[in-house]
């Protein structure tokens, strides 16, 4: 996390940054069309997202309560569950058991919570070797990179990035990175031996199963399965709330999972993953199951008004519908979770005040709430971010809302102010237009114009053209005015 | 056309309307009045407050949201708004913003009620979706956030658009895209506000019209500074300003400037 440079310094460097444009426009609208795709051929979609919110809400509102039951399921399949409050007692549990069980190589699964934890370099520096086994990862990994959205790490690179890489990094020939399928199957290679040769595999979780004890695992790749049945040792890391409380209810998850994310009707491999190894003769399966419950703020959210931001299924439909994240991307919010749900998110668990710009970089568009399939209100959450850290706006911003509230709030004297301002922009104004509005407000002038307004406000002209007419009363049909008229009111002027 | 109800309608003009664009509010007062509408016109409204609220600032919100409650509830008549943000405000925003006041939740609630932005108005109330309209030329429509997603303005415009006799309709890709405007953000994080604009203004470019169509005008000072800017013929009109244009074989109607 690069939290020392401003977000608008990191915003500033992704808009003129020609190649991540250009990255950026191919992989969105290629993710924005897909989704509408999908949930145009999905009859029901709209009924099924309800559903899914119904769980998650449902869930959330007895969260102990699953999780109780999912504890209980997994362990009477002989798996452990280990709940961590902190981020750091997930790592030492990881850690200390890795330790504990003479691990030497690690295979890693997607695992966004794995990144905010900052998992990876706490075990490399006790010595253990890790591949992270999605390719977008492996590739964010081999390139000493962060993933740059929720679903797909590596939007901000292309295919020529990636071959450039693989060449520095891994020694290709060009025939090795001639294509997509060249890269594909060079990193195919390369991972199949970190596969076969590894003693413990980490992944994520997409849901946790509370009636069964199951881990449910969806990946376009196959590599959630090898991760998980291949070593010896499985360690499945999710946050608290990736619970759901039926099979059935994994259903109706799976079935806005994929569409919402990549515009799949499900991802090619969906794995549901019930305790480990059942008995010394079966032929694949780890010897021990380990689940890791993080909190790591979670506990503290849904209490809250950003509870709502927990429904999550992390889908990343948000992220390729805004408009914002389509111009900076997701390395410019300098948090593990960016776009939308990474602005309520990130401040929602580490504090508002660190993270007061993210709730900023947006213009409430709500094309994030329209797409997310758990129809999680974002706008709402951010003007609520924004309203609980609105002592930390700019003085000339928190003056300027005081005058002009108190003027909205007597109106002869918005008349006269309007009177007046509008005066004084005609006098900067030429042609009709201003082309450099003063202090603050010159990044409006910077790559637009601002119109001068009129001499005569429309109430104004109103008022002219309705003086001395007889007021009607507001009684709808029994009024006496004309065509039209103004209400009546002490101290119109 | 409808036949004439007598019906009687406020109009809260918007205070970007009121300062910028008071064209508009007479363009909105003569598609009501040729519709049968009666207008008042309460001479104490100033501004919905959304800036406030939309910036954190509850407070400065709640105080608007009040004097603007009271402003529209000296008459029972409906009230008619021209524009989709300030329209999402009172319709939605308000009830939340004084859910805790005793005095005011319930006004929040009965004014929401009795609200509606200007296109749903004609077509979801009055069932109109000829308005007598006739004008020349490309038009193109884009659909400004929060009468899109907030008020679920979305085929009313464009079929009251339809009705317009000698307007050509060409549709703008990304329509639906946000132009970057977004309030204060647009001098907040204005490189960020820019980039957006600039994708929405090659999008209109692409389609060849003169004239874009939106329900806001806050998003068509921002657009139509940006087209001053590039030096574009294309100009951002108002709904409202298309439809009461009559001109026989006339042209869409250019903003103020």
């Amino acid at each position: 996390m690069h939290t020392n440079v401003s977000f608008y310094r990191r915003a500033h460097e992704a808009l003129h940054d020609a190649r991540l444009q250009g990255a950026l426009d191919l992989a969105t609208s290629r993710m924005v069309s897909a989704r509408t795709t999908a949930f145009a051929a999905f009859p029901d979609g709209d009924a099924v997202r309800d559903h899914a919110r119904r769980i998650r809400a449902h869930t959330l509102s007895r969260l102990d309560h699953y999780l109780d039951r999912f504890t209980e399921n997994v362990e009477a399949r002989g798996g452990h569950v280990f709940y961590a409050e902190s981020g750091d007692q997930a790592v030492e549990y990881i850690r200390s058991l890795a330790r504990s069980r003479h691990v030497r190589s690690i295979v890693k699964g997607k695992s966004m919570i794995s990144e905010e934890l900052e998992l990876n370099r706490a075990l490399e520096a006790d010595g253990m070797t890790i591949v992270e086994t999605d390719l977008g990862e492996y590739v964010i990994q081999i390139g000493n990179d962060h993933p740059s959205h929720i679903v797909a790490p590596i939007v901000h690179l292309t295919r020529h990035d990636v071959a450039a890489l693989f060449k520095r990094t891994l020694g290709a020939t060009d025939a090795e990175v001639a294509d997509i399928g060249a890269m594909t199957a060079l990193a195919r290679r390369v991972l199949r031996e970190a596969f076969l040769g590894a003693d413990m595999g980490i992944s994520g979780v997409n849901f946790a199963v509370a009636e069964t004890g199951s881990v449910c695992l969806c990946t376009n790749e196959g590599n959630g399965r090898l991760t998980t049945s291949l070593p010896r040792i499985h360690v499945a890391l999710m946050g608290i709330e990736r619970i759901v409380p039926t099979l059935d209810d994994l259903g109706v998850m799976l079935q806005v999972l994929a569409r919402s994310a990549t515009g799949q009707k499900l991802t090619v491999y969906s794995n549901l993953l019930t305790g480990p190894r059942r008995s010394p003769g079966e032929p694949d399966g780890p010897e021990e199951l380990h689940v890791v419950l993080v909190d790591n703020g979670r506990a503290e959210v849904l209490g809250g008004e950003l509870a709502e931001i927990l429904y999550c299924i992390r889908c990343g439909a948000c992220l390729n519908v805004c408009p914002v994240y389509q111009e900076i991307g997701g390395h410019a919010y300098g948090t593990v979770y960016g776009g939308p749900i990474g602005s309520v998110l990130t401040p929602g668990l580490r504090g508002i005040v660190p993270f007061k710009d993210l709730p900023q970089a947006s213009s409430l568009c709500g094309a994030c709430r329209e797409a997310c399939p758990v129809r999680i209100d974002i706008p709402r959450m951010l003007v609520a971010l924004r309203t609980q850290s609105v002592t930390e706006s700019p003085a000339w911003l928190r003056a300027g809302m005081s005058v002009y509230t108190w003027l909205a709030t007597r109106p002869a004297a918005f008349r006269l102010a309007g009177r007046v301002g509008g005066a004084m922009l005609r006098w900067r104004s030429r042609d009709g237009w201003i082309d450099r509005l003063p202090g603050p407000l010159k990044g409006w002038t910077s790559t637009r114009a601002f119109p001068a307004p009129p001499k005569r406000s429309f109430l104004a002209k109103w008022q002219a053209e309705h003086a001395g007419r007889p007021q009607p009363t507001g009684d709808g049909a029994n009024s006496t005015a004309g065509p039209t008229g103004n209400t009546p009111k002490a101290g119109a002027q | 056309m409808v036949t004439a109800l007598r019906r009687r309608v406020q109009l809260f003009v918007t205070c970007l309307i009121d300062q910028f664009h008071p064209d508009t509010g007479m363009a909105v007062v003569k598609v009501l009045n040729r519709l049968g509408v009666e207008i008042e016109v309460p001479a104490d409204q100033t501004c919905c407050g959304q800036p406030a609220f939309n910036g954190g600032f509850a407070d400065a919100a709640r105080d608007m949201a009040r004097k603007t409650i009271d402003v529209l509830s000296v008459s029972d008549a409906p009230v008619v708004v021209p524009s989709g943000s300030c329209g999402d405000m009172i319709i939605h925003q308000y009830t939340r913003l004084l859910e805790d006041d005793p005095a005011y939740g319930p006004k929040a609630a009965a004014l929401a009620a009795r609200t509606f932005e200007f296109s749903q108005f004609l077509v979801d109330e009055l069932g109109v979706r000829d308005v007598g309209a006739s004008a020349r030329g490309a038009v193109t429509y884009h659909a400004c956030c929060h009468g899109l997603r907030g008020l679920g303005v979305r085929e009313q415009p464009l079929d009251l658009l339809a009705g317009v006799r000698g307007v050509e309709q060409r549709p703008l890709p990304e329509c639906e895209t946000c132009c970057g405007f977004g309030g204060l953000f647009s001098v907040k994080l204005p490189e960020i506000s820019s980039a957006m604009l600039a994708r929405k203004l090659e999008n209109i470019e692409s389609t060849g019209a003169d004239t874009i169509v939106v329900t806001d005008v806050s998003c068509a000072m921002h657009m139509n500074g940006g087209l001053r800017r590039r030096k574009s013929r294309a100009r951002v009109v108002h709904l409202a300003d298309v439809l009461a244009s009559t001109a026989a074989g006339g042209d869409t109607p250019a903003p103020h400037a």
